[in-house]
């Protein structure tokens, strides 16, 4: 593998390091399994690329992707919580709904930013490489968001978020409103994946419809083999655990792409990372140690 | 204190299931009086807790906790004035977070919960003082996660999470029910201290005679959604568990099959 694809499995994990922190926060902290994600990383992605061709600010782009996410996630919690639908085909039905409104914001299925400025444009030129440049912005980026959500989540709002997934009678009868931990979660999650659909979006230049598919799986797999690499510690550990998964699973894939000796060509990539989650699964268990739920 | 008032409780309303586990029940309880509730299985003593905490819908009828209306209250809401220790020892903490994180969350209750460290300095001094006091030796393990303590370690826990926070009403249902009788007999004498000590307004719920005779200033006895018993003061106090089962017998004219689990 060369230097060039190390930096770029590198910066995609930073980029998908978000997805990571979003689906710690829903399958872990609430106990929601949500298949929105799927939706939100190309929403996050197509309103970043259309906001940034308008000519608005990047870095105001990329809150309203964030923004456009947490929306997406506050339907997906109305569903369940006010309507009663199952929690995962609530988030079913918002993704595939979301794969339409992607198209309508985009107005087209690809929409290419190459040519415009980014958030990462004022950063090139200054005598270290482009493709040393995104991920030493991206680790920046990741770093304040794993310190401001660590904190969050130490904090009596989002100790109360927690308990919520863990055990939401006793939060309940603790004062906790479970419902608003469930809307204000699925909004910063989905949030999250927005971040990371306009940080995708603006790192290769280029939005498109299809690039959701199969997010929740690559955020399911930061999180697990995060866990299995940092069993035990607090929650900054589980959140730098989302983050090292992230980044050992997009090294770990093009490894396997890269091995001319397993003969894999690209188009195998989700069979191999169908096989790493369910290794990354199996492993604990072989060793007699369950995983930390 | 505690007032209910033709309180009807009905589950599977208008199906072929439909159950009515509460059928008008009328109590008042006064602010620090500790009532202990028996009753066969399925006479609504569970049922009349969770609708006082807000766990159950009410069909018909009103609560009033501290003469606030809190009918048509969320239990969320209601926790304010509330605190609950659950039968199952797993069910009133959360066995993923450490002993700390949960006495936090218990310490928040009926305040609004901000930003601010839930693992404040203070907090965790109170914290080592009030878990030192239960003389278990768990002080020295606060870090622990909830899920390495025994059942009883738990509801001792629970019961001291219960006073962390102000509230006005305890409800006990059937707390000592899932220990063995050493650790009952600890929670059981936890319990009379906490309550006496903080003047608590208690409902607890139990199946054994003896505890309620043993424990509090007033028994009352439900059977089939009906407060059929109401006995406190010398009454009471000349009570024995053989006199609280015949007097059930004459209450409801009828012979029990499962006089057996009545007497403790």
């Amino acid at each position: 593998m060369s230097t060039i694809a190390f930096a770029g499995a590198i910066e995609l994990g930073l980029v998908y390091a978000f997805v990571g922190l979003a689906v710690f926060l829903a399958f872990r902290v609430l106990d929601f399994p949500d298949l929105t994600v799927d939706g939100s990383f190309p929403l996050g992605a197509g309103v970043a690329a259309v906001a940034i061709t308008a000519g608005i600010d990047p870095w105001g782009a990329t809150v309203m992707a964030a923004a456009a996410g947490a929306c997406a996630g506050l339907v997906t919690a109305t569903l369940n919580q006010r309507f009663g639908i199952l929690h995962l085909l609530a988030s079913i039905l918002t993704m595939i709904a979301l794969f339409s409104v992607s198209l309508r914001v985009m107005g087209r299925p690809n929409v290419a930013i190459l040519t415009q400025a980014t958030m990462l444009t004022p950063f090139y030129g200054h005598g270290l490489r482009d493709y040393l440049v995104r991920p030493l912005f991206l680790a920046v980026l990741v770093a304040i968001t794993v310190a401001v959500l660590a904190r969050f989540l130490v904090s009596d709002f989002g100790l109360a978020m927690r308990a919520t997934g863990a055990n939401p009678k006793m939060a309940r009868a603790q004062g906790i409103s479970t419902r608003s931990q469930i809307y204000t979660g699925m909004a910063l999650s989905n949030a999250l994946v927005g971040i990371a659909g306009a940080l995708f979006a603006q790192t290769n230049g280029f939005a498109d419809v299809t690039t959701g598919v199969g997010t929740i799986v690559v955020g399911l797999a930061a999180v697990i083999i995060g866990e299995t690499l940092f069993r035990f510690g607090g929650i900054l550990v589980a959140l730098i655990g989302c983050v090292v998964g992230s980044i050992a699973y997009r090294i770990a894939i093009q490894l396997a792409l890269s091995a001319d000796f397993l003969g894999l060509q690209p188009s195998d990539l989700n069979l191999v990372t169908a096989v790493l989650v369910a290794l990354a699964l199996i492993l604990p268990r072989l060793r007699g140690v369950g995983l930390r739920t | 204190m505690i007032r209910v008032a033709e309180l009807t409780v009905t589950f599977g309303r208008r199906t072929p299931l439909e159950k009515q586990a509460l059928a008008g029940i009328d109590l008042a309880v006064e602010s620090g009086e500790f009532v202990s509730v028996i009753g066969s299985n399925g006479a609504g003593k569970s049922t009349l807790l969770s609708a006082i905490a807000g766990d159950v819908p009410v069909t018909g009828g009103r609560i009033v906790i501290d003469g606030i209306d809190v009918t048509g209250q969320s239990t969320p809401e209601r926790s304010a004035r509330v605190a609950r220790v659950f039968q199952d020892p797993l069910a009133g903490s959360c066995g993923t977070l450490t002993i700390e994180e949960n006495l936090a969350l218990a310490v928040a209750r009926g305040h609004r919960r901000g930003l601010a460290r839930a693992l404040s300095h203070e907090r965790r001094t109170l914290f080592r003082e009030r878990v030192a006091e239960l003389g278990l030796g768990l002080e020295g393990r606060l870090h622990d996660r909830m899920a390495l303590l025994s059942g009883g370690q738990r509801q001792s826990l629970a019961l001291l999470m219960a006073t962390l926070a102000k509230s006005s009403v305890l409800l006990l249902d059937e707390h000592t029910a899932a220990l063995d009788p050493g650790m009952a007999e600890f929670v059981l004498d936890l319990t009379r201290r906490t309550v006496a000590e903080h003047r608590l307004t208690t409902l607890m719920v139990t199946h054994s005679m003896r505890q309620a005779l043993d424990l509090g200033t007033r028994t009352i006895m439900l059977h089939e959604g009906r407060l059929v018993l109401d006995v406190k003061g010398e009454e009471r106090a000349g009570l024995t568990v053989g006199a609280l089962v015949a007097m059930f017998r004459r209450q409801r004219g009828q012979t029990l099959d499962d006089d057996a689990l009545l007497i403790d």
